[in-house]
């Protein structure tokens, strides 16, 4: 297997919480609680989970918008956290962003030529001619002609003005797109087509996507591996397939078994999980997901779970799998038994 | 019947298939606008608005000509003309403005009384100085001084509000804090303050309405920066690396222009207001300069006897203070997204 294009190690971002008149931390919002993952060149990652477990965080991170508390982002062999700010402008020139709400991503003062121009202007790239070249190629790339670059982003629908986007994200060739829920603000017909787009553009550029989403259909189908992600951590990270046929956290169970099948005579046996996410100011002693779990140990209180290759390629932070010979071994059994 | 004609009516191409071009699916039928000509196609419909354009346009254009207009210098004393009613040539034939006014209860044309030949379109004051020229003159004090405090005002709000507004943090706060304590002190004590400092003038208003005006401004601004610079465009461009000058010169002041002059709009007729007010109080100008303030304040005093003193410099002001506010009211609906359909 050839070198990954970007390494995520130990990465942390905690949000202080301040309180009085002189802003004395009181606390830390833990958004990302050391987080480890890799991306192939050419593959698309998804990473999954609900509002606020720190899916939009991790992509913000990794492009330095936020500063990350601790750890090594590490793209092509440079770890982007000791860059200085301009040598992170350079680098952002490979790495770029789809941003998920169509209607606010493009400045609507702006004509889409001017809005796709300025990546390259920031960039330095050529003359004013050879740009607008640019953008009319772009723009018929993904799709549109080129007299709609004399439009306004508000003549534009939803579909066509994340299209908008994803051109936009390319004007500069950049290797990595951080695709940020770059479909769930549109519906489904429309969904298919740009993520379809997105796909063709990957074998085309030779692209590599970390494609961060909540709607797991989605996920499957554009994704080689996914990461699920809990209150700031990655409970599991596998190959699409494996993750869809043999999910073993019990979260990814729980969320698996939620995902509504096209067919009103399937009968499905749903997993419950009750009670809210707690909140990740103050979050559970040991593994996370033990205030929700099913399948509670004594150990799970107390003793955060690492992840750990279970299979090949098939990781999970789980006491499950890791305790032998425990008294909840049936459990395990159990479990296994009703995927 | 009818429907047998129709049917005769009907060709075989009429049911012709109609393939869809999948070229066309993308094609926009609306004229690509640019936001000012948006803007300005629905301040064209707003007639109360054009028709304040107008007068406004007008009554500039009389504050810098009028005092040319009949040859009496503003300031040009002269005893023997001095508390003449206004006399117009060509409208006196119809009995109004012919130069009759009271004099010991009885009406005279004091004109033939006081053997004077000349016109005092407006009439004359109790120096005999030309009411007309005063007027405009006045009228120009007043508008520079309204147009150079919101201009002042405008800068130093966009300035302040935008920065407390974008670095946030601690420098919000400590900007912050300082506005509020600026807004807790009332304004006349300031601006009595500021004059007992300075000597009385056009200077000394245009400080005293700056030092708090820029207030409202400043907060405005800080409410759309804070607004815009989390958006995804913002967010977009700082992926892209583009620099913080940049973020505020391309993207945030573009999106908040609108709001800006709007505001500005609306300030304009506050400080004309104000400075009428410093000057009716005393406090402002003083004499021989002339304003609208200072020219009601004349003529308020000889009000019974002479009520023309007083009645120009009042459709003045008044006709001002409106079209100002209509304007801004159309700018408003014009430049505000959220009040469009």
């Amino acid at each position: 297997m050839n070198k990954p294009l970007l390494e995520v190690e130990g990465l942390k971002k905690y949000f202080p919480i301040r309180k009085g008149l002189i802003g004395k931390t009181v606390g830390h919002i833990k958004a990302i609680d050391d987080i480890t993952f890799h991306v192939n060149e050419g593959e698309t990652l998804g990473i999954v989970g609900e509002s606020g477990c720190g899916k939009s965080t991790t992509g913000r991170t990794i492009m330095q918008l936020l500063e990350p508390t601790e750890g090594v982002v590490e793209f092509q062999g440079k770890d982007l956290t000791k860059l200085s700010a301009t040598e992170i402008r350079s680098v952002r020139r490979d790495i770029q962003m789809v941003f998920q709400d169509p209607y606010a991503s493009l400045n609507p003062r702006h004509t889409i030529g001017k809005i796709l121009e300025e990546p390259l202007i920031v960039h330095g790239g050529g003359s004013a001619k050879d740009r607008r070249k640019k953008v009319v190629e772009f723009l018929k790339i993904v799709g549109l002609s080129e007299y709609h670059a004399k439009r306004y982003p508000h003549q534009f629908s939803g579909g066509q003005r994340q299209r908008i986007g994803i051109a936009r994200a390319l004007m500069t060739n950049p290797k990595l797109i951080i695709a940020d829920e770059p479909v769930s603000a549109l519906d489904v017909s429309i969904q298919a087509q740009v993520l379809n787009l997105m796909q063709d553009l990957q074998k085309e550029f030779h692209l590599t996507y970390i494609f961060i989403a909540h709607d797991l259909g989605v996920v499957r189908h554009i994704s080689d591996r996914v990461a699920v992600m809990y209150l700031g951590k990655i409970v599991e990270i596998t190959e699409s397939e494996e993750l869809y046929a043999n999910p073993l956290h019990p979260y990814t169970q729980a969320l698996l078994s939620a995902v509504p099948v096209p067919d009103p005579n399937y009968k499905k046996e749903q997993i419950i999980i009750e009670g809210d996410m707690p909140s990740p100011a103050n979050p559970p002693s040991g593994c996370a997901f033990h205030t929700r779990c099913p399948f509670k140990m004594d150990v799970c209180t107390k003793i955060t779970p690492v992840l750990a290759e279970e299979k090949t390629g098939h990781s999970v932070a789980c006491h499950l799998y890791t305790v032998e010979g425990n008294d909840d071994i049936e459990r395990k059994k159990q479990l296994e038994g009703s995927v | 019947m009818r429907n047998e004609i129709e049917q005769e009516k009907l060709t075989p191409q009429d049911f012709e298939r109609i393939t869809i071009d999948a070229d066309q699916a993308e094609r926009i039928e609306k004229p690509s606008l640019s936001f000012w000509q948006d803007a300005w196609l629905g301040l064209r419909k707003n007639k109360a608005a054009i028709v304040s354009m107008v007068i406004l346009l007008l009554v500039i254009l009389m504050a810098l000509i009028g005092p040319l207009l009949n040859g009496h210098a503003g300031d040009a004393q002269n005893l023997r003309h001095a508390n003449l009613p206004p006399k117009i040539p060509g409208i006196e034939a119809t009995g109004l403005f012919d130069g009759d006014g009271k004099l010991a209860g009885k009406t005279v044309n004091l004109y033939e009384m006081k053997k004077v030949d000349e016109y005092y379109w407006f009439g004359t004051d109790g120096l005999g100085r030309d009411l007309f020229t005063r007027l405009w003159e006045g009228t120009r004090v007043s508008l520079f001084i309204a147009f150079v405090a919101a201009a002042i005002d405008m800068v130093i709000g966009v300035a302040y509000g935008g920065i407390s507004g974008y670095f946030g943090g601690r420098t919000d706060d400590i900007m912050q804090r300082v506005v509020e304590i600026l807004i807790g002190i009332p304004t006349l004590i300031v601006v009595i303050l500021m004059i007992m400092i300075m000597d009385p003038g056009i200077a000394a208003i245009i400080v005293a309405i700056i030092i708090t005006g820029w207030i409202g401004m400043s907060r405005i601004v800080r409410a759309q920066t804070l607004k815009y610079k989390s958006q995804e465009f913002v967010l977009a461009s700082r992926t892209l690396g583009a620099k913080d000058g940049k973020i505020i010169t391309k993207h945030l002041l573009p999106n908040m222009l609108g709001i800006i002059i709007i505001n500005t709009m609306f300030t304009i007729p506050n400080a004309i207001f104000f400075e009428a007010f410093l000057s009716f109080i005393g406090i402002g100008l003083q004499p021989p300069a002339a304003s609208l303030g200072t020219l009601i304040n004349d003529g308020y005093k000889v009000m019974e006897n002479q009520p023309y003193v007083l009645l120009f410099p009042a459709i003045v002001i008044s006709v001002l203070m409106i079209a100002f506010n209509l304007i801004g009211d159309g700018l408003r609906d014009a430049l505000d997204p959220k009040m469009k359909d």
